[in-house]
């Protein structure tokens, strides 16, 4: 029963880190509409990034902010240089313009900042919290916090006036146009936001395996929660988390001994087929009507 | 200038229909297949082993993922998933005692089985959705090839390839190997460039173009979709048997990862969606132009022209691939073939700007 209830608490702080991850791009998507398969190479930028703010000496509360800085200005230049262009291309230029965005910081970040894992070390205790006979480890715990926090940030900010001119542009950009919405800004600042949010994934994520370029790999997890909670929902990011990462610890915790390891990825291949069969617009998410 | 036309002069429909429009291209055609077929004769065996060979084996594959994406428009992000099976298949099946022909065409049987399951998540998605349906199929077929010990030979494990011959010719020397490729490869860009003048192939570009509009002119999207995928994944997991037979030589469940899923889409896409010259051409820049470039870096840093260390150069072929693919999309993204048909135009109607419309 400890056992159970270990590998269920440690599976949903895993799963709010997978949404750390899944959140900018549920907020890429969800102004934009474009799949930004990137994401994991962009939390892995973001945890070269403050790697490097804090090689320079800085405090990890000052590091995080620089690096947030950084990120977002990433972001916007992403979008200006490449995913403007691609408006109105279909679907599979869009995917593979990030794919290749992926690969091409693959290479790039850890072919010039050193591809050796980078500490970052945030000052927290590497000592586990334990509960009666639960051990909890207190990156994912700060990791969960972090997360819950960063998507109630989200919630609130989509009621500001920013946040409702963001919703608008997902609505429609037509419209958002037409009534004076910079529909262009609107995308970019969606990508700066999904910049900071790699930022904290990158920071916590690192801290607790090295930056390197294995962060990118957090992408699979991520559209296993994206597509579970719905493509174009904050709150299904924090419910598809916390289920991805609940089956994807459980069922290995029981399964792995004997099925020859790494039934993780199949649990979460398994959550994406079934999402997508059965319901393929997520827990949360809006179902498009598609006109003929 | 060589097409001695200058401009397209058909005067009837049954030549503007014909396969070769104009001679000139036909002769090309044939001219580049003696050149290919010589091959063995004129590159040394290095180059052909680990330049020519793959490029072919890999036209093969991007022409048979370019039949499901281009021609049917379904997108397939776990195509190397499929060749795996071919693979595998093939191998297990001529370890068994099976005569070599008939397990190519077996193990293609077997892919395009289990193939058309990857088709039944495109009945009920597209776009996106079914880019991560495959791309979740990719994985389970992966983990299912890494950890069913009967299949891999268990985890870790390299499956060589048993000595086989082909029509009673011994398939053991590179040339003998790359013979079997190219023919092939042959085999399947004629099957491409006759498929699109058939009603299958104009069902497929019906459904691709929109599908609930190709149901209303009488095209049934359930057995088409799933025909696609059916032919695509026999073409494709033959493609991955004469790779694990011709190429390798010596199978492991790495050399059919997610990343190599992505290559062959990279291929379908810088070549050209649905092209047969761009499978070919696409196929051979994505696989040789990120080595030529590296050797040309790495050539330069070993002469002190350019300062970069051994980790920049160690990532500079993932950083040329990228960038290749981000390039092509933003600035061609019809493809080399596009590039190609610019320049045939151009020439076409040499000495003139334009043909008279």
């Amino acid at each position: 029963m400890a056992y159970f209830l270990e590998l269920l608490i440690s599976g949903a702080l895993t799963g709010l880190m997978y949404s750390l991850v899944a959140l900018g791009f549920v907020l890429i998507y969800k102004s934009a509409g474009v799949p930004n398969l990137a994401q994991g190479a962009l939390v892995m930028t973001a945890g070269y990034a403050v790697w490097m703010v804090m090689a320079w000496g800085l405090n990890v509360w000052i590091a995080i902010p620089v690096a947030a800085a950084i990120m977002f200005g990433f972001g916007l230049i992403v979008e200006r240089l490449l995913l403007r262009r691609m408006v109105g291309q279909p679907v599979i230029m869009v995917v593979m313009l990030t794919l290749g965005l992926e690969i091409l910081l693959r290479g790039l970040v850890p072919g010039i900042l050193g591809s050796t894992p980078k500490p970052i070390d945030l000052g927290i205790d590497f000592a586990p919290i334990i509960i009666g006979d639960v051990f909890i480890n207190r990156t994912s715990l700060y990791g969960g916090i972090a997360a819950l926090a960063l998507v109630g940030a989200s919630l609130l900010f989509f009621r500001t006036r920013l946040g409702t001119k963001l919703r608008a542009v997902s609505d429609d950009h037509v419209s958002s146009w037409a009534v004076g919405i910079s529909v262009e800004r609107a995308i970019g600042i969606s990508w700066g936001l999904a910049g900071i949010a790699a930022v904290v994934a990158g920071a916590l994520w690192g801290s607790s395996q090295g930056a390197d370029w294995t962060l990118s790999m957090l992408l699979f997890p991520a559209v296993a929660v994206v597509i579970l909670g719905g493509v174009d929902s904050v709150p299904g990011v924090v419910v598809g988390g916390i289920l991805v990462g609940v089956l994807g610890t459980v069922i290995p915790g029981y399964l792995d001994s004997f099925a020859g390891g790494s039934t993780r990825d199949v649990v979460t291949s398994l959550i994406i087929l079934l999402t997508i069969m059965v319901r393929p617009f997520g827990i949360f998410g809006r179902e498009d009507i598609e006109r003929i | 200038m060589f097409y001695r036309l200058s401009g397209t002069y058909h005067t009837s429909y049954q030549a503007d229909r014909k396969l070769w429009k104009i001679p000139t291209d036909r002769w090309l055609v044939i001219a580049l297949l003696v050149l290919a077929a010589l091959a063995p004769l004129y590159v040394s065996p290095l180059y052909l082993g680990s330049y020519v060979l793959p490029w072919v084996i890999w036209s093969a594959a991007a022409l048979s993922l370019t039949l499901l994406m281009g021609l049917a428009g379904q997108l397939h992000f776990g195509f190397a998933a499929v060749m795996a099976i071919g693979a595998y298949a093939s191998i297990h099946l001529v370890r068994a005692g099976v005569p070599f022909e008939l397990a190519l065409l077996l193990s293609g049987l077997i892919a395009a089985v289990i193939g058309t399951v990857f088709g039944g998540a495109a009945l009920r998605v597209k776009g996106l959705y079914l880019v991560m349906a495959t791309l979740a199929m990719q994985y389970l077929v992966d983990w299912v090839v890494v950890n069913v010990p009967a299949i891999s030979g268990g985890a870790h494990a390299t499956l060589r390839t048993p000595d086989v011959g082909f029509l009673f010719l011994p398939i053991d020397s590179l040339a003998s190997r790359y013979w079997l490729a190219l023919g092939w490869a042959v085999a399947l860009t004629v099957f491409f460039m006759n498929v699109k003048r058939t009603s299958f192939g104009r069902a497929l570009v019906a459904i691709r173009d929109k599908d609930f509009a190709a149901a209303v002119i009488g095209v049934d999207p359930f057995r088409t979709k799933l025909t696609a995928f059916a032919t695509s994944s026999f073409m494709g997991g033959v493609t991955g048997a004469i790779l694990a037979f011709c190429f390798y030589r010596a199978v492991t469940p790495e050399q059919f990862g997610f990343n190599v899923s992505i290559q062959l889409v990279a291929m379908v896409l810088v070549g050209g969606l649905g092209s047969v010259i761009g499978s070919w051409l696409g196929a051979g820049f994505v696989l040789l132009a990120p080595i030529f470039l590296t050797n040309l870096v790495s050539g330069l840093a070993a002469g002190g022209w350019v300062p970069v260390s051994q980790n920049f150069l160690s990532h500079l072929p993932l950083m040329i691939y990228g960038a290749m693919i981000i390039g092509f999309l933003l600035l061609e993204p019809l493809g080399l073939a596009k590039i190609y048909d610019n320049i045939r135009k151009y020439f076409l109607v040499w000495p003139f700007r334009h043909a008279r419309s």
